[in-house]
């Protein structure tokens, strides 16, 4: 028994007013986030101990609540067309050369940031976020920064633009709490400190090419 | 007052398929605007949940021919051999398509894309993306998507009718999920990619937004379903959940046991024993748990899936997702332990009447997708085409509804066509029907308790075994249902994220898909593919000459949904029967 299958429950034989989402059962299709028990997780993969404790579940922190545990994530949404996650190039290659050739070595290297499945556990858990509806944010960023990683993407430079302007990854004090309520292992904690050093890295070269 | 949009172009559904059309609509011409409306959020979509891969030729020991060999034969003769020829030949440039947007493809060692082997697919043709495939290819579109910005999204908005008026659609009637409110969307050509119907199945490997809205929509609006008796039954889900364990695991190298330990597709389809087609597997299954060689458990009776000797590293790295899916929901752990499984319901071959350019029979009016049926899958859809006949006659819908949206464009001189829809008509249909559910006193039964019935009632009557009796049982049943379900108790008067209400909707739409269902499987009396009757236990090949031989038509049936079937080319030969030889 899962925290979703007592919900299904209720709004089936208690109360049809219950307003959550969710579709898959199965941990894929990000929809079920809520608090349980105080900590952001899917209610499709927490299970219901079978002590029969009390199991207290909560909206999302940090989004505006529509209604019940449904809340509004329109503002990530937002947020991830502006990371712009498509590949960039300069020049596109046909369709008739084939794919580009990428080794499982250069695929491992974004794997891990392209497995999130936008659920917004980390966005309820950022402190950063909490304070500042502004930031960017775990989940942009690992998916922004996913391109830059991607062997086949040459937009890395402007990307980082986009991920570190404004309220972006600089505002991130690295308090690993988005990894560790992330139920599918992006590390978006590391993805954030990735984009400093890169940014910090892009920054001096530029400064010592002008020093040239 | 009615609120109002306008698009060159609407499309229904946000999956693979809506995803694909929209971005090739929005590359046709950065002229358009095309409203893309869906009632979850895209990634949310069910097209995430797909697990296995890809089928596409790209290898040098591969050819087109011999997919398209392998797709007629899998469909068990009944695939259109035209539609066949001309999806094998745009997969694979679908595929390279999806690369270069950025899709993680799984790669080998050269860096080229890695394929698999796949039930009924005579050579590794299958591209993945570890077995997270419909995942990444679903997040690649949505993300490609953003790029566009004549691509206009309507997150969580449920779409209840379609506009008709002079023989051609002229948009759709949808409800604001946050407000409840209706709003008319008028647009030259609207696009339905709505997905599967398999909630109508108490055991399914589908999430509970797949209710067949489109078909039922589409169905309404005049426009002919096809091939709904086809429904695939996967055998190898978890018991209880119907959580799918994908076809990839036996592609890698997996055994199906029963409880003697025994590899028993031996006796059914002994040459490709764990990867034969679907139906002939999910038949075994049943069959082995009928004659007693099946555990007991919980959820009812089921066999073994082993995967133990594939080891950790290929596990790991391979089916890293099954081991995620075995732990967290059977507490299995399949490095260790073989996985229970046991048949579920998964994919709906039948769906809406389209020519290969995703052209329904109503004008303007396109369809893609599970959603809609081509027929490129016939009585059997092959595990791993289905993903990339979302990519293909996506395109395909999303550029002809372009330029026909274009054509009416011009001739209108303005986006959505002719003003003169009168949008107030269908919006205030769609009006009294959900103040019929907000305003309602009294009621009794509870939706759940309906929506059980139908479910129970379609596994158990229109399930992987059929017969007449049963089959006319089960539309007495659901003609029934559809007369309650208007009596309904509701609990929910507010306008926000009013589930309740949508979930009414679904299943007044689904009522409407299981009774094509079930009549369809009455009307065919062979056995074909998925669609198997006890009483009828042989393929009857005059079928393919044309459904229609004169039965007897349950009054109250409409009969559009009986479209001849489709000629063969490739001869059928007698080599499918899989359980109906154990039979004789
Ligand atoms: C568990 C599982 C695993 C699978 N694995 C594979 C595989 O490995 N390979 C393969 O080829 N196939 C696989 N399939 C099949 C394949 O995934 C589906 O057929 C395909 O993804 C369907 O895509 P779609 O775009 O047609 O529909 P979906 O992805 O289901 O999308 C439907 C869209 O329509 C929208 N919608 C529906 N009704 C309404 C409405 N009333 N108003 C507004 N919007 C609406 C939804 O919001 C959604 O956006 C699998 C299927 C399942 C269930
Ligand atoms: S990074 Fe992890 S927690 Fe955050 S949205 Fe993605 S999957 Fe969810
Ligand atoms: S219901 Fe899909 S992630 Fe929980």
């Amino acid at each position: 028994m899962f925290v979703l299958d007592a919900l299904n429950y209720a709004s089936d034989w208690l109360d049809g007013s219950l307003a959550f989402r969710w579709s898959c059962r199965m941990g894929v299709c990000g929809s079920c986030g809520a608090l349980v028990d105080g900590t952001p997780r899917l209610t499709c993969a927490a299970p219901i101990p079978e002590t029969g404790e009390k199991v207290v579940i909560e909206p999302l922190h940090n989004f505006p609540v529509q209604k019940d545990l449904v809340v509004d994530i329109g503002d990530f949404m937002e947020k991830l067309g502006r990371v712009e996650p498509w590949i960039i190039r300069e020049r596109e290659r046909a369709l008739e050369e084939g794919e580009y050739p990428q080794k499982p070595e250069e695929l491992e290297k974004y794997d891990q940031f392209s497995a999130c499945i936008n659920c917004m556990l980390c966005y309820a858990a950022c402190p950063v976020f909490a304070a500042d509806k502004e930031f960017i944010g775990p989940a942009a960023a690992a998916l922004g920064y996913r391109y830059n990683l991607d062997s086949r993407d040459e937009g890395a430079t402007e990307r980082l633009d986009l991920l570190t302007g404004g309220a972006g990854a600089f505002d991130c004090t690295f308090v690993g709490e988005c990894s560790i309520v992330c139920p599918k292992n992006v590390d978006p904690a590391l993805a954030l400190q990735r984009i400093k050093i890169d940014a910090a890295l892009t920054s001096l070269k530029s400064i010592m090419r002008r020093g040239k | 007052m009615v609120e109002k949009f306008s698009h060159d172009i609407a499309i229904v559904g946000a999956g693979a398929a809506g995803l694909r059309a929209a971005i090739a609509a929005a590359t046709f011409s950065d002229k358009l605007s095309i409203g893309l409306l869906s009632k979850v959020y895209p990634m949310r979509s069910h097209t995430v949940s797909a697990e296995g891969g890809t089928a596409a030729v790209l290898k040098d020991y591969d050819s087109t021919d011999l997919h398209a060999l392998d797709t007629i034969k899998g469909s068990d003769y009944l695939a259109d051999q035209d539609a066949v020829e001309l999806f094998v030949r745009e997969a694979p440039s679908e595929v390279i398509q999806l690369e270069h947007w950025g899709c993680p493809w799984s790669r080998e060692e050269d860096g080229k894309l890695a394929a698999r082997a796949f039930g009924g697919m005579s050579v590794k043709r299958t591209l993945f993306a570890a077995d997270k495939t419909g995942f990444h290819l679903l997040h690649t579109l949505l993300q490609h998507s953003l790029k566009y910005p004549g691509i206009v999204r309507y997150d969580e908005w449920f779409v209840l009718s379609l506009a008709v008026e002079d023989g051609a659609v002229r948009g759709l009637v949808a409800l604001d999920l946050r407000t409840s409110e209706l709003a008319f969307v008028s647009a030259s050509a609207v696009i339905v990619a709505t997905g599967g119907a398999g909630r109508m199945y108490q055991f399914t490997t589908n999430g509970v937004i797949k209710t067949g809205d489109g078909m039922a929509i589409s169905y309404r609006a005049g426009v002919p379903l096809k091939d709904m008796e086809f429904i695939q039954f996967h055998p190898t889900a978890l018991p209880g959940t119907g959580i799918l364990i994908t076809e990839a695991s036996r592609g890698e190298g997996g055994y199906l046991k029963n409880k003697d330990g025994e590899r028993f597709l031996s006796r059914y389809t002994p040459e490709k024993m764990e990867l034969g087609p679907r139906d002939i597997l999910s038949r075994a299954l049943v069959q082995e748990i009928r004659e007693g060689r099946g555990f007991e458990g919980p959820f009812g009776a089921y066999l073994l899936l082993d995967l133990r000797h594939l080891g950790e590293k290929v596990i790991d790295s391979k089916l890293p997702f099954v081991r995620e899916l075995a732990l967290n929901y059977a507490k299995i752990d399949p490095v260790k332990e073989p996985i229970p499984v046991r048949p579920a319901q998964h994919y709906t071959m039948g769906g809406i009447h389209t020519d290969v350019n995703g052209r329904t029979p109503l004008p303007g009016l396109y369809s893609c997708g599970e959603a809609a049926c081509v027929t490129i899958n016939g009585a059997n859809r092959l595990g791993s085409n289905s993903l990339s006949e979302c990519l293909v006659f996506g395109r395909r819908a999303g550029q002809d509804a372009a330029s026909f949206a274009l054509s009416r464009r011009e001739r209108d001189h303005n986006p959505g066509g002719d003003r003169s829809v009168s949008s107030v008509q269908y919006v205030s249909l769609a009006e009294e029907k959900m103040n019929r559910l907000l305003k309602k006193e009294g009621g009794q039964e509870r939706l759940a308790e309906m929506r059980e019935g139908l479910q129970s009632l379609m596994e158990t009557k229109v399930g992987i075994f059929r017969e007449e009796k049963g089959l006319r049982e089960a539309l007495r049943e659901i003609r029934e249902l559809k007369g309650r379900l208007p009596s309904a108790k509701v609990d929910d008067r507010g306008r926000t994220f009013n589930m309740e209400m949508v979930h009414a909707f679904e299943l007044d739409f689904m009522l409407d898909v299981a009774e094509s269902v079930a009549y369809s499987a009455l009307m065919r009396q062979e056995s074909r593919g998925a669609h198997f009757r006890t009483d009828f236990p042989k393929r009857d090949d005059k079928s393919l000459e044309g459904p229609d031989k004169g039965q007897e038509v349950p009054p109250g049936t409409d009969t559009r949904e009986l479209l001849p079937g489709v000629r063969s080319k490739v001869p059928s030969e007698d080599v499918r029967l899989g359980c109906t030889q154990l039979r004789e």
